[in-house]
């Protein structure tokens, strides 16, 4: 039954992905050349309801199906892993013209060289785990 | 019925992704898609070789579900949603003419650089496994991407979120607008 749910937030978000066009390698493009609001559009929208919900949650303490807290942790202090990081997740993001979820959405569409990103994302995954004791974090 | 083939603007899109965050959220889970790469490379057995992929990865199954749906998601409105093409604007449509990228507007994503025929080129090869790789290491290094911190640690007003976010899009402007007239030139 709960794999059925997961299964169901999974399809919308793919068809979400697909259908607002976040998972084409165009609208990326686009985006970093300000050639139109659009993907801002969805970003800015997103997380602006985002906050409020967020702010909700947090003021009257809302939790999460059997009573749980929700998954709203701190993420861990530090400037080096996330400014490094995030510079070389920008540079894939842009030449690829896929982040992770629309890389999975567009092996559903049917665009098989999709799966060599995969396979390099795969791979760069790997080398993160092999290497990340000597890098800074 | 034509609008059915038409892509939502922003305006539903950017709901419709805030509210896939809250019902995960809802059912105790965290909307973060990169995570399943580590999962995927733990479950093909990458604990021997590193401490990192060293977890229970079946804990995490949930996630490979939301995974699995999206790939069905992308079936479902490839070929019952849309027309899979992607109009953008005029300007950016020239400025890819100039990089030989002539499939704006009658492609989803670039013939030139994803259709079958164009991995003959092993330029578009390199591209698309770098392109990949840096995803790859960059979201781990970073500890998440576009929806890990774009979406949901910025929505937690987070601090390591904004400093990686900012970071996307520093790696992104410099991709497109310094690397992009070497690589295609």
């Amino acid at each position: 039954m709960k794999t059925l749910v997961y299964l169901f937030i999974g399809t919308f978000f793919g068809i979400l992905m697909y259908k607002s066009e976040a998972a084409s390698w165009f609208r990326i493009f686009e985006m970093f050349e300000f050639g139109a609001f659009h993907m801002y559009g969805i970003i800015g929208s997103a997380l602006v309801l985002g906050v409020i919900g967020v702010q909700i949650i947090k003021k009257f303490n809302i939790k999460a199906i059997g009573g749980k807290d929700m998954h709203l942790k701190p993420k861990n202090k530090s400037v080096s892993r996330y400014a490094i990081g995030g510079v070389l997740f920008g540079l894939g993001w842009a030449l690829a013209g896929a982040c992770p979820g629309p890389m999975y959405v567009l092996t559903g569409a049917g665009y098989v060289s999709i799966l060599i990103v995969i396979f390099g994302a795969l791979l760069g995954t790997f080398v993160y785990g092999m290497v990340k004791n000597k890098l800074p974090h | 019925m034509n609008w059915i083939y038409d892509p939502w603007p922003w305006y539903v899109s950017g709901p419709l992704i805030a509210l896939t965050m809250f019902v995960l959220l809802f059912v105790g889970k965290q909307f973060g898609m990169s995570s399943n790469l580590r999962t995927l490379c733990s479950a093909a057995g990458g604990g021997k070789k590193a401490d990192f992929f060293k977890f229970n990865w079946k804990n995490e199954r949930w996630n490979l579900t939301v995974m699995i749906g999206a790939v069905i998601g992308g079936f479902i409105a490839s070929q019952y949603l849309s027309n899979n093409t992607v109009e953008i604007a005029d300007d950016v449509v020239a400025t890819l003419q100039g990089y030989g990228i002539n499939s704006a507007g009658e492609a989803y994503l670039p013939t030139e650089l994803f259709s079958i025929e164009a991995l003959s080129n092993p330029k578009n090869l390199l591209i698309l496994i770098i392109g990949g790789f840096l995803v790859g290491f960059g979201a781990r290094y970073a500890g998440g991407c576009t929806s890990g911190h774009a979406i949901s640690g910025l929505s937690n007003l987070q601090l390591p979120s904004l400093i990686a976010v900012i970071g996307f899009f520093v790696g992104g402007l410099v991709m497109i607008h310094f690397i992009f007239p070497l690589i295609f030139a």
